[in-house]
């Protein structure tokens, strides 16, 4: 599958200079103590950033040559719920509570897979992560943030 | 002592009340979660580990036992009754299982499936009882430089060997070594690529990446595609009894299967799906009835269903002898371990015997209740395979983030959730495996050590890497599978390696 010059495969083989690149320079001010060894806590890092920086040649490589697979075409609206769904859930986890919070994430991913009844989404969702939340924070034990809903039912801090 | 001395020990430990419980707890959502389509083997144990988290050790690892099983079952199950099979390791059941039960023999092809499953979990788990002593006997000769010359093997055929294609494998591996050096240094104590946030200094959760990379990776790709395939549940209709005739097609295809799946588990070459699709090559090569295939033939079906879940108990048998995942499920299971501060391998059998028996042993027990448990309750698990979609995700990242909430309840792990789940997205969406990444973050860190310990004892002379034969030869091996596959793609072979390729398990 020969193609011209693949854009997005390039910003990959950026994205990995830049991780190579990130590696390296925290890996110089390391103090490099390498004991008996000769290898300090610099030394694999060293190798994994060269090797990123070498992959990313390689990527390039591939990408003007094209040797990229197709993508599927994708649909940018569903994706960006989701992902304002678990942004959403991750600001307001301690100020709202996991019920409210998690109810959210579950009502913007049924948003994003189609169901358009927030409504009805978003009350299904905070009440199956508040009995997940009742099973779990007082059966089992884990901590999960409480918040009002949490609050009202068991009067604890 | 042996280990049939040792196996009947688990087998007591094992079959205490509570346990049993814990097994019966495991299997069953294990099964129920594996059933969810587009849910594999690895995703079930990650999104299942919370559930384990305030257990006892035996317990906990008991019932990860089986949710392992369990969620083997269930993918076979899905690939059976829907078209569009979720995961990658069922695709070769479902070329004939789906067409059987088009035909309306979905009763046979669920039943045969299962009762391979269960023949083929069986005598795999039996072998690595009888194999693990011996294993460990060779393991406990070995020093670092055979495990870090182990691991390097592990790495490559994890990531460039099979797939089709060595580069995106190797920078997926990378990616996840990079990762693995946040943290800090074990040796030294210096805090490396940490960049003064405290909450990087514990490195990064294995279980947190698995999560992301498998739940939110795949939700976000599902809910982009924008050519949606409509899943469409095949009734089960007549009996789930096979017939004579099913069964005298059924039972050599099953040893057959067991017998392919169980070493190319056993090996560390992970990630690939080799075993079913080898077995499904021979089902074709050597059945009566080639006609059949391509329009639902029971050997299709019996054959790569035992080859799988052989191939399952066999990736136990490195991971529970070396410590050595080679598999993105097995790289969760080792996390399951670990949050114990448990570390599987040669010691843990001495140190810890009753704790690995029970566990081996429950694999048996775990496996003789999925016998029980699925046919006569189909019915519940083709419900779950009709949730509509949206509910399902919706459902699916509600209890990955609880996994991540429960194990630390910060936004900050939230925050890696969710990068790690976009990161997760575009490796999909570009064709890199995931299972490297995930194998390069556990591995990572345990490698590093035992070469900077190798080195240490032979005072920074690199020859001592190839001066153990042992040592000599899996580096050699490691270089082959690196070398032979890029030969076999440049000579356009690589559709074959590609193949044999999966996504995840």
């Amino acid at each position: 599958m020969k193609r011209g010059r693949d854009t997005a495969a390039l910003f990959i083989a950026a994205g990995l200079a830049v991780v190579g690149a990130v590696v390296l320079w925290d890996s110089a001010r390391l103090a490099d103590l390498g004991g008996y060894s000769g290898l300090g806590p610099a030394s694999v890092p060293r190798v994994v950033g060269f090797g990123l920086l070498g992959l990313a040649l390689w990527t390039v490589i591939a990408a003007l040559r094209g040797e990229f697979p197709e993508r599927p075409a994708q649909n940018p609206a569903p994706v960006l719920w989701i992902v304002a769904g678990l942004a959403a859930q991750l600001m307001l986890l301690h100020a709202a509570g996991f019920s409210i919070a998690t109810g959210i994430l579950f009502a913007f991913t049924a948003r994003g897979f189609g169901k358009r009844n927030m409504a009805l989404s978003l009350s299904v969702g905070i009440a199956l992560s508040f009995a997940v939340w009742c099973v779990f924070s007082q059966l089992l034990m884990l901590h999960l943030p409480a918040g009002p809903i949490e609050q009202l039912i068991f009067r604890r801090g | 002592m042996d280990a049939y001395t040792f196996l009947l020990q688990g087998l007591a430990t094992a079959s205490e009340p509570a346990m049993l419980l814990y097994a019966l707890i495991g299997v069953t959502l294990g099964t129920a979660v594996g059933v969810l389509p587009g849910i594999g083997p690895a995703l079930t144990v990650a999104l299942l580990l919370p559930v384990t988290y305030r257990l006892d050790p035996a317990g906990s690892l008991i019932m990860f036992a089986g949710i392992y099983y369990g969620g083997m079952y269930g993918g076979s199950t899905t690939s059976i009754l829907l078209n569009t099979p979720g995961e990658s390791a069922s695709i070769i059941t479902a070329l004939e299982g789906n067409k059987m039960a088009r035909k309306g023999r979905g009763g046979p092809a669920l039943a045969t499936a299962a009762i391979g499953s269960f023949i083929a979990g069986l005598i795999a788990t039996l072998l690595l009882a009888f194999l693990a002593p011996s294993i460990v006997k060779i393991a406990l000769v070995f020093g670092p430089r055979e495990y870090f010359a182990l691991m390097v093997l592990a790495f490559v055929t994890v990531s460039a060997a099979f797939g089709d294609s060595a580069l995106r494998g190797l920078t997926s591996l990378f990616l996840g070594l990079a990762l693995a050096c946040i943290g800090i240094d074990q040796l030294t104590g210096q805090a490396r690529l940490s960049f003064g946030v405290p909450d990087l200094l514990d490195g990064i959760e294995v279980t947190t990446m698995a999560v992301a990379m498998f739940a939110v990776g795949e939700a976000l790709f599902i809910a982009g595609q924008r050519v949606r395939q409509d899943d469409e549940v095949t009734a089960v209709k007549g009996s789930v009894w096979m017939s004579l005739q099913d069964w005298r097609r059924s039972w050599k295809p099953w040893l057959r299967g067991t017998a392919i799946g169980f070493p190319i588990g056993a090996m560390p070459a992970g990630g690939a799906e080799i075993g079913t699709f080898l077995s499904y090559a021979a089902e074709k090569k050597l059945t009566k009835h080639p006609e059949e295939f391509g329009n639902g033939a029971i050997e299709g079906v019996a054959g790569p269903e035992a080859a799988n879940n052989a191939s399952a108990a066999g990736t136990l048998v490195p991971l529970l002898t070396l410590g050595l995942p080679t598999s993105a499920t097995a790289a969760i299971m080792l996390a399951g371990f670990q949050q114990f501060g448990l570390q599987p391998g040669p010691l843990l059998f001495a140190t810890n015997p009753t704790l690995v028996w029970g566990l081996i042993a429950s694999l048996l027990i775990a496996n003789a209740m999925l016998l029980v448990l699925n046919l006569p309750l189909i019915g519940l698990w083709v419900k779950l395979l009709t949730i509509p979609r949206h509910w399902l995700y919706a459902g699916i990242l509600l209890f990955a983030t609880l996994g991540t909430i429960g194990a630390n309840p910060s936004s900050f792990e939230l925050g890696m959730l969710l990068a790690f789940g976009v990161l997760g997205y575009v490796m999909r969406l570009f064709g890199y495996p995931i299972a490297p990444i995930v194998v390069g973050l556990i591995l990572g860190p345990m490698a590093e050590q035992q070469l900077r310990r190798a080195l240490s004892i032979s005072q920074g002379d690199w020859t001592t890497l190839l001066q153990s034969p042992i040592a000599a030869v899996l580096l050699g091996l490691a270089a082959l599978a690196f070398i032979v596959p890029l030969i076999l793609r440049a000579r356009g072979k690589g559709e074959v390696l590609s193949q044999m390729a999966a996504d995840e398990d």
